[in-house]
């Protein structure tokens, strides 16, 4: 979808206008931009401040065109960009009037007489609009025989991001897009005349989580990316379209490869999903593919108790020999493609015999399993409900932080209209005052919804007993619109596959013996196990008890469930299908190297429920999809569940269909508040965008504009500890403890706050648990 | 009979003519008296009527520009008082505020209650730090009689008035970067529409005027519509500061009704320099296109001014003689607004500073006839193409000076330098002075 046509969806009954353009009619809607309008007749006027996306500026002057209104002609050339079109406007471009054609070529003289020029050693050079426009639409010599503007180059404006301020045109797009798309306005252009430049406070780097856009929408070699300065010209790349495996937002995404590696990812454009626009993380985090940590090879544990290199045939045996007759359930991990996902889920039930899958390698509860059963697979809540919402209530979810084009698109309608946020997170995030969001504790308080609210429910809201319930209980009562959001990409098509204990793919409930009938005709199987499946930590508990003898491991970081899940694996037969070596790959029984999303094709199902594919971007990678390789073992135990390929996984998907019979009714569970004992504070936590997350692992730049971690406490709190801002704080609980610096805020005086997965604050690892009661102490 | 009208500097030379004392003594503060007995929009006809225009170089209808601010639209209005005079040559309105800083005050009461505005400000430029204390100790002394605050004269009308202090930006004295600045924000010009009547001010609608425009409220409101009707021409009504300066005998401002020319203007000052004749001047300031000899008998009045090929400007009248390197001064002129250009546009920014450096290689006696060509048709890239007045201002005085003068750029590319000895034009030069 074309951004017009986004505008014409969002609107209704839009007067249009025709004008008339180097003596061609166009009819446009109202509000039209004379460039945009041209650019429909395919008439490209040159530009460089211009953005579809970005509100007007009018600074560079390159799109000077010729106007007449009602016969009237403006008596000087005017900015295309900045003036709308209107009835019985005649535009004169560069093509027909003279006058426009030597004002361009006169702006874009000037914009190269401070330019240095040095496009042969400059990353934009051959994409570069500037030098496109200069051969377009300038001289085809300068006449400028004087002293050029120089600065030092480049200066870093944050690890990942670089500033070369002599090849800078002043367009303002990056200040603009900070301030007006990310809200982080960390860049300003500072200074006047020929020396103005952009710049940044020195005690506040540009650490925005969409920082990589501006190095995107730099229509000059001004701002690079640290990762790629260097490394490669635009026209040795192979460009791919892609989607991300980062989040459950669901950007489409560019790959750029040379020779069989990935130099870079951009944004892609889709107008209903992420615009133009991507986060930090989407767009570097892709060295965890080139890590030196990167399984290679399918590998065997040897009687050494050693790792040992192994061919496919023989780890394949191996892993079916394992698996074959045995009592086995299997984990998997959100950054599973839906087809991996549905791989797994009939790997489960044909080859396993099992209901023994969860795809939630993460803090759940028995009232999400009934959420997700019965609710979540049924919503149909999308962005275009965010744009025209009149409230949008935030549980249990930090858009900002767990899936930034979501607070892009509330962020965009609270710039644009001042939309009323709604949180219940204990303390205001950076995107929560953003968004000037509303404080709520208690769910049941939240009144004056509507039909036109949305209610976007994170996966933590499942670590809060009854809120789930009172999420869902909420919508049904006021109507709005309710959607789940889940942190990662793959965890909405895992849940659609049958990648947990009561649902066979395409939310067929396991409990529905019409349901099984259908899936086992259509996997041409006798019958399906009837027995309920256990869930991802009751897994983890069989197999200490010898409840369970073996289990297959597909993605799952052990510390994402809990400190002692690893331990849990120790004496039973692990299949691990990894990416890179973990802490699972080493006390696995065979170790089985998996594609990355780059290198293979499939698809995820972002928030929404929107299909997300994706093609193989590295055509000659001998890395295989989960699926693929599941289907080997499968095959080798006997029990063939016939999907040899992604397309034909598709395929099959695709026949299945989703279910259209009787739903399980979802049985709400009432709240029940956590009690806080004297002397105890409630801690709470979520993982920040950019943290230890392994999928970020070797990108230090990104790192480098990570949060730092901080525990959160109210004054009131600060001061019974007697901590001043930044000095420490011991935080400890049954199992563990973590010491961290206070960052004094708004929020209620027993409770604390911290990141989740960030340097210095596992939560999980040093405490024991997500959230709970903890002991705070000055250290 | 001296063509001089003297109504804002009638008292100028009154030693407490600054003071509210001084002011009221004069019959100061009568005509916020008289415009708080009218109809607010009584008073914008008023105004409308009498024919005053802008006083800042535009010359755009005051009563007309108090007239677009929509009326009954529950939005606060605002007055803002452009005092952030930094053209080169022009020195009107710090002479006047130091002066009569009360004049202002009472013509910002009028035209607040006129536009139903509750809150004032006046941006002044804020190095001139005299007059910012001047114009400070005025409004507090207004503030003391009741002149400002709650209920002003028992009418039941509030107006507060906040002095600002510049930082030193020429582009500050655009209505839209002056607005910029006043919010906080780095003083530049601002995508119109919406203009500022709509959306000024913290987004609300303002009216942006000159000091001298609005200073010269309350004489038209004390004396009528007729009796300033009856000074200047016929689209250019009443009286107006000129400011002299440069090469001649009695520099300073000259309050004389519009249409006055500038040969009566330099009777009235005693000449140009003793011994010298009138080279080249300016009509309004530097981003005016020079006149010569050839035009002293132009009136100086909008229309005059403008049909002669430059711009009434801010009248601020600069005198050139004979021993004036023309490039020398343009340069000057130039190098003034590669200084100031705020930076947003390609052509402002980027023109002057290549303008600068083609006019020091022309002082220098470097280049050939064919950079001149060059340089007016890198003038003409610039003229007409930025995003605001600046840079037009810029290339004014080099298009001028060659239209007139370019015999003289050849003469400095045939002597190789400039042929002027800087000295001779200095007021310190005593030979031939």
């Amino acid at each position: 979808m074309t951004p017009e046509q986004a505008l014409l969806e969002t609107q209704t009954a839009v007067e249009m206008i025709t004008v008339v353009i180097d003596g061609f009619e166009v009819t446009v809607p109202k509000g039209t931009l004379v460039i945009r309008a041209a650019e429909k007749l395919g008439i490209q006027i040159p530009r460089f401040c211009d953005h579809p996306l970005l509100e007007p500026a009018g600074a560079c002057r390159q799109c000077l065109v010729d106007i007449e209104i009602n016969g009237r002609a403006f008596p000087k050339p005017q900015a295309s960009c900045t003036i709308p079109v209107e009835n019985n406007m005649i535009v004169k471009t560069q093509l027909t009037s003279p006058v426009a054609e030597k004002a361009q070529a006169g702006i874009m003289e000037f914009l190269l007489i401070n330019h240095p020029l040095d496009c042969p050693v400059c990353d934009k050079g051959g994409e570069c609009p500037l030098q496109n426009q200069a051969m377009s639409n300038g001289r085809p010599e300068s006449r400028f025989e004087g002293v050029k503007r120089t600065f030092e180059k480049p200066v870093a404006i944050s690890s990942q991001v670089l500033l070369d301020r002599e090849r800078c045109v002043l367009c303002a797009r990056c200040t603009r897009f900070s301030e007006q798309i990310a809200g982080d306005p960390f860049i300003t252009l500072n200074e006047r005349g020929a020396l103005q430049q952009v710049g940044i406070y020195e005690e506040d780097p540009f650490e925005s989580y969409y920082s990589g856009n501006t190095v995107q929408i730099c229509p000059v070699g001004a701002l690079t990316g640290t990762s790629y300065r260097f490394r490669a010209r635009p026209f040795d790349l192979v460009s791919v379209d892609s989607a991300c495996e980062h989040c459950a937002s669901g950007c489409a995404m560019r790959t750029d490869i040379r020779r069989g590696k990935t130099l870079r990812r951009l944004a892609g454009d889709d107008a209903s999903v992420n615009e133009e626009w991507n986060c930090d993380k989407g767009r570097w985090a892709f060295k965890y593919l080139t890590s030196r940590e990167r399984v290679t090879s399918p590998m065997i544990r040897g009687e050494d108790g050693e790792l040992h290199e192994a061919s496919w045939p023989e780890a394949i045996a191996f892993a079916a020999k394992g698996l074959k007759g045995k009592r086995a359930g299997v984990l998997v991990g959100g950054r599973a493609t839906v087809e991996d996902a549905y791989g797994y889920s009939k790997f489960a039930r044909v080859a396993l015999g099992t209901n023994d899958i969860d795809f939630r390698a993460r803090p759940y509860s028995e009232e999400e399993t009934a959420f997700l059963s019965s609710v979540a697979l049924g919503l149909k809540t999308t962005y275009k409900d965010i744009d025209k919402a009149d409230q949008v209530v935030l549980l249990g979810f930090e858009p900002e932080e767990e899936s930034p084009i979501v607070f892009l698109r509330i962020y965009k309608q609270f710039r644009k209209r001042a939309l009323t946020v709604i949180s219940d997170a204990p303390v205001a995030s950076r995107g929560s005052v953003k968004l000037n969001a509303k404080s709520i504790s208690d769910i049941k308080t939240i009144s004056g919804l509507t039909a036109k609210s949305v209610i976007l429910v994170g996966e933590r809201l499942a670590e809060k007993a009854g809120a789930l319930s009172s999420a869902v209980d909420l919508a049904e009562k006021s109507g709005a619109k309710l959607a789940w959001i889940p942190r990662r990409a793959g965890e909405r098509g895992a849940l659609a596959a049958g990648a947990i204990a009561t649902l066979l793919p395409g939310g067929r409930p396991v409990s529905e013996a019409s349901a099984r009938v259908d899936v086992a005709a259509a996997w041409s199987v006798d019958s399906l196990p009837t027995n309920p499946g256990r869930s991802t930590t009751e897994i983890l508990h069989a197999l200490t008890v010898k409840n369970l003898d073996a289990v297959v491991v597909g993605g799952v970081d052990p510390l994402d469930i809990s400190n002692s899940a690893l331990s849990q694996l120790l004496n039973s037969f692990v299949v691990s299908l990894e990416i890179t070596h973990s802490s699972v790959t080493a006390v696995a029984d065979v170790v089985l190297p998996v594609a990355a999303v780059i290198e293979k094709s499939g698809s995820f199902q972002d928030w929404q429920g929107s299909t997300r594919t994706f093609d193989k971007a590295i055509t000659d990678s001998l890395s295989r999809s989960d699926v693929r390789i599941l289907s080997m073992i499968a095959d080798e135990m006997g029990t063939p569940i016939n999907l040899p390929t992604v397309a034909a996984t598709a395929r099959e998907i695709a026949a299945l269909g989703n279910w259209d019979g009787k739903k399980i009714a979802f049985e709400k569970t009432s709240e029940a508040k956590p009690v806080i004992a004297e002397g105890k504070l409630h801690l709470t936590s979520w993982r920040l965008l950019l943290d230890l997350g392994t999928l970020q692992d070797g990108e230090a730049n990104l790192a480098g504009t990570a949060r730092k971690a901080s525990a959160r406490i109210s004054k009131s709190r600060a001061e019974k500890l007697g901590v001043n801002e930044g000095e420490f704080l011991s935080i400890s609980s049954d199992l563990g403890s973590l010491k961290l610096p206070v960052e004094i805020s708004e929020m209620a005086d027993d409770q604390i706050w911290v990141p989740r997965n960030s340097i210095d604050s596992q939560v999980i690892a040093n405490l024991g648990f997500v959230s709970g009661q903890v002991t705070v102490v000055k250290a | 009979m001296s063509k001089l009208t003297p109504v804002l500097s009638a008292n100028w030379d009154e030693k407490d003519s600054f003071t509210i004392e001084g002011y009221k003594r004069n019959g100061g503060y009568n005509a916020v008296a008289k415009a708080l007995t009218m109809e607010p929009d009584a008073v914008i006809a008023m105004i409308k009527d009498s024919g005053l225009r802008g006083r800042g170089g535009a010359g755009f209808p005051t009563g007309s520009k108090w007239g677009f601010i929509p009326q009954g639209d529950n939005k606060e209005h605002y007055l803002v008082v452009n005092a952030d005079e930094s053209e080169p040559g022009t020195c009107k309105d710090m002479p006047l505020l130091l002066a009569n800083p009360h004049v202002l005050i009472e013509g910002i009461i009028i035209g607040s209650y006129a536009i139903r505005a509750n809150h004032a400000f006046i941006y002044l430029r804020g190095e001139v730090v005299h007059v910012f204390r001047r114009v400070q100790q005025a409004i507090e002394d207004a503030y003391k009689a009741g002149l400002l605050g709650k209920n002003i004269g028992g009418k039941g009308f509030d107006l507060e008035l906040t002095l600002h202090a510049g930082a030193g930006a020429y582009i500050c004295g655009e209505e839209t970067a002056l607005l910029d600045s006043l919010e906080g924000f780095r003083g530049q010009p601002r995508l119109r529409p919406p203009f500022p009547a709509i959306a000024g001010l913290y987004a609300k609608p303002t009216v942006v005027n000159n000091v001298e425009s609005i200073a010269s409220v309350p004489a038209i409101i004390n004396n009528g519509v007729e009796w300033f009707q009856a000074m200047g021409t016929e689209k250019s009504k009443g009286f107006t500061l000129y400011s002299l300066s440069g090469h001649v005998n009695n520099p300073g401002q000259f309050e004389a009704p519009l249409g006055i020319t500038l040969r009566e203007l330099l009777e009235l000052a005693g000449g140009v320099r003793t011994g010298h004749k009138l080279k080249f001047w300016t009509p309004g300031g530097s981003s005016t296109p020079m006149f010569t000899d050839e035009h002293l008998d132009i009136p100086l009045d909008y229309e005059g001014v403008s049909a002669a090929g430059s711009m009434l400007g801010t009248k601020a009248l600069q005198i050139f003689d004979e021993t004036t390197c023309v490039i020398r001064a343009t340069l000057r002129w130039c190098e003034f607004y590669k200084h100031e250009s705020c930076g947003k546009c390609t052509p402002c920014r980027e023109g002057t500073w290549w303008l600068v450096q083609m006019l020091q290689d022309l002082e220098d006696g470097k280049g050939t006839e064919a950079d001149l060509t060059k340089l007016l048709d890198l003038c003409d890239n610039i003229a007409g193409r930025s995003f605001c007045a600046l840079a037009d201002g810029a290339v004014a005085p080099i298009i001028s000076s060659l239209k007139y003068f370019r015999d003289e750029y050849l003469e400095h590319q045939r002597n190789g330098g400039c042929p002027f000895d800087p000295v001779a034009s200095t007021i310190f030069k005593t030979v031939g002075a």
